[in-house]
């Protein structure tokens, strides 16, 4: 580095305008220009928000909010599930006056905004995951669809396109909501043809990219002919299937770019529904439940567009039992269901709720899931 | 002259910053947001208001403890960039070590002091290992460091979404939560964990250990020439246990920090980076204790004010990556600087010419 000095000195200017700027124009930017706003809503995501997964569902959903009249919209990606989301939900509360937050990973509730929820009473917190337990502060609100619902509509279409019998999904840890989207996946397939069997592979986190290709890989290898699966990023799982010729369904979003050949049809967060709605009921002054839930009924959850190649007998079945999931009398989990174990987790003639806790807390894969809880 | 010494020190790490400073200038014009406006929302996200100096310190509090992880073991000569490890495996021993103390009905005290020590020896021995590794086996210390590491979050990961899971932690696995009543506080007036005062002592403490003793003396020479150190009888396998193992202690002690003051639990999200984060801060701060106190400040402050810049300014989340990205090369760069910026006349050492290529080092300051 010859040229220090020259570096320098041009440096110097730069920094002297730091120091200039940040004391005057920063501190006006900020609130003046949003004293009309109704209101000033703040979108928090674990990762990036074009990750063609689960934090860009969360961004498309900010985007529709950002259309509504008169809110200020506020974004921030990579937030880590530590004291720093506390720091950037409080930083918008007291740099930009927000009053409505969407800290929208799992991992942020507890004990992030629990903690902030308590000192800031006036800020309404909306948070995704669904973890809400009485005695928590009321202005702190968890929502969360059954997207095993829309999962399970994808399962039938799957059932339909694969011609070994065999489903490969992709997913991150064994955890209860996983779980859940394998056996909702398998059981719609398995309406179709109780033959059919999926194969799950976990790969111990939510984004590693590597893994789930090499997963993705071995599935098609072992001659699963439709995937998909549960992790943050769909993206190189729905890629994989493509390069390999063979199907797969997409997850949290629209992925129907990455792959136009095999992607089929997709599970996704119909949050671009959800979030105008809530945010507009706190507008006009409403009080928000605190623990908010839904499915296709309650318009949490959506399909994404058919694939041209999706037959005709495989969109009836799919939509005809959205039509009966929307009427709210069609129940993914129901007697009699074995385990993969030769278990009987539930009996004959008991249909499962889906606003039922006891299915926060599957433990177990359904007969003809080929995979381990542990 | 001690002044003009310490000023010619400074120098190349000022002149990096500077040139960052620029170099980022030019990167915001070409993202199309103008510079100013971007330096000025940094410094208002930094350090412009009273909540953003708290925003700031909470951040910095972890890299003050991870820098010195490197900036220690580097005043021996030992590069060890494992940090990482034993941040996750301090806190994992520390809600380990805390839990049935909790269960005992001990008071807050003798809970957060019991964890301390559970983070600090667990850090220690990992870290010491690479020392240990490196006196006695010739391996290097580095990678050895690294792999450890990588070792201590998978066995730890391993543990808390087995073993050591809260059954009732269904959907994000986690060990059971320390009460909140012993959990670390705060600094009165503030929302600043102490975990802050902890890194200023532990910073301050090993400044002392490194400049002001005669064991910090040794491990400098050892440092320097690691043969000289041995040829006048220096026991060099005792320093470097003695050096990495305070490295490692206070890596561990980030991790009881973490856990007791911020997350209540341990569980996978521990492995965060501030282990990284702080190879970076000890590397700005020419792996100088007492340095690693304005440089994780000023670490914590870019973190900090990120958010800002993408919310005001529409750029990406990796904006603040960028930055540090270009800060940590300028660094890289600048110690070619190291002895040839002189700032008085002064008789020049006398060096044979042709000058030899002179390596980028990373040894004291």
């Amino acid at each position: 580095m010859a040229s220090g000095s020259g570096f320098s000195r041009r440096a110097v200017l730069a920094g002297l305008g730091v120091g200039t700027a940040g004391l005057v124009a920063g501190p006006l930017a900020g609130r003046q220009a949003r004293a009309a706003d109704k209101a000033v809503v703040g979108f928090i995501y674990v990762g990036t928000a074009n990750d063609y997964g689960y934090n860009q569902a969360h961004a498309e959903g900010a985007a529709a909010v950002r259309k509504m009249q008169g809110v200020t919209v506020l974004e921030q990606a990579r937030v880590p599930e530590t004291v720093a989301v506390q720091n950037t939900m409080d930083g918008m509360i007291n740099l930009d006056g927000a009053s409505i937050l969407f800290p929208t990973s799992f991992g942020y509730f507890d004990p992030f905004v629990l903690r902030l929820a308590k000192s800031k009473p006036k800020v309404q917190f909306l948070h995704a995951g669904g973890l809400w337990k009485e005695g928590e502060p009321l202005n702190a609100h968890s929502y969360f669809g059954f997207i095993s619902q829309a999962v399970y509509t994808a399962g039938i279409v799957a059932g339909h396109m694969s011609k070994t019998k065999k489903l490969g999904f992709v997913a991150a840890k064994p955890i209860p909501q996983v779980l859940r989207n394998i056996n909702a996946f398998t059981l719609g397939a398995q309406s179709v043809d109780p033959s059919i069997s999926t194969t799950v592979v976990f790969t111990g986190d939510w984004f590693l990219p590597v893994r789930e290709a090499e997963a993705a890989n071995s599935l098609a290898d072992q001659g699963a002919d439709v995937l998909t699966c549960h992790v943050d990023s769909p993206k190189v799982v729905m890629e994989t299937a493509e390069k390999r010729g063979i199907f797969c369904t997409g997850y949290h979003t629209n992925q129907a770019v990455l792959a136009p050949k095999a992607y089929l049809t997709g599970a996704e967060w119909n949050w671009t529904g959800l979030y105008p709605r809530l945010v507009g009921d706190l507008i006009a002054g409403k009080t928000l439940p605190n623990m908010i839930r839904g499915g296709f009924r309650e318009g949490f959850v959506r399909n994404s567009a058919y694939n041209a190649i999706v037959p005709e007998a495989a969109r009836k079945q799919a939509d005809g039992v959205r039509a009966q999931f929307m009427a709210g009398n069609f129940a993914v989990f129901k007697g009699p269901l074995k385990d993969n174990k030769g278990n009987t987790v539930i009996g004959a003639g008991t249909t499962v709720d889906e606003f039922d806790l006891v299915l926060e807390q599957m433990n177990y894969l359904v007969a003809g899931v080929i995979g381990s809880t542990s | 002259m001690r002044l003009v010494r310490l000023a010619e020190a400074a120098a190349p790490p000022l002149v990096a910053l500077l040139a960052t400073v620029a170099a980022f200038a030019l990167f915001l014009l070409a993202a199309g947001a103008d510079p100013l406006r971007a330096y000025g929302l940094i410094y208002l996200g930094a350090f412009g208001t009273w909540f953003s100096w708290q925003n700031t310190l909470v951040r910095a509090a972890p890299l003050l403890l991870t820098a010195l992880g490197m900036a220690l073991p580097a005043q021996i000569g030992l590069i060890v960039i494992g940090a990482e490890g034993g941040f996750v495996a301090g806190g994992v021993a520390a809600i380990a070590a805390g839990l049935p103390l909790a269960a005992l009905g001990l008071p807050a005290v003798a809970v957060l002091t019991g964890m301390a020590l559970a983070g600090m020896a667990t850090g220690a021995a990992l870290v010491a290992a690479c020392g240990a590794l490196r006196h006695w086996r010739g391996v290097n210390e580095t990678i050895s460091s690294l792999l450890i590491a990588y070792i201590s979050i998978a066995v730890c990961d391993q543990l808390v979404e087995g073993a050591m899971r809260d059954p009732a932690s269904l959907n994000k696995p986690s060990t059971r939560s320390l009460p909140d009543a012993l959990m670390l506080g705060t600094i009165p007036g503030t929302n600043v964990h102490l975990g802050l005062v902890l890194g200023l002592i532990f910073c301050v403490l090993a400044y002392v250990f490194v400049f002001h003793t005669t064991w910090g003396f040794a491990a400098r020479v050892v440092g320097a020439n690691a043969r000289a150190g041995r040829l006048v009888g220096l026991p060099v396998g005792r320093l470097i246990l003695i050096v990495t193992a305070l490295a490692g202690a206070a890596t561990g002690l980030a991790g009881m920090v973490e856990v007791a003051a911020v997350q209540g639990a341990a569980s996978a999200d521990l492995a965060v980076g501030y282990g990284y984060t702080g190879i970076l801060v000890a590397f700005l701060a020419r792996q100088n204790p007492l340095a690693v106190i304005p440089v994780a400040v000023l670490m914590g402050g870019l973190e900090a004010s990120g958010g800002l810049l993408e919310q005001r300014l529409q750029l990406p989340d990796a904006t603040i990556t960028v930055l540090r990205g270009l800060l940590f090369i300028m660094l890289l760069a600048s110690e070619t600087l190291q002895g040839r910026l002189r700032l008085t006349l002064r008789p020049r050492a006398p060096r044979a010419a042709p000058e030899p290529v002179r390596p980028a080092h990373a040894g004291g300051a």
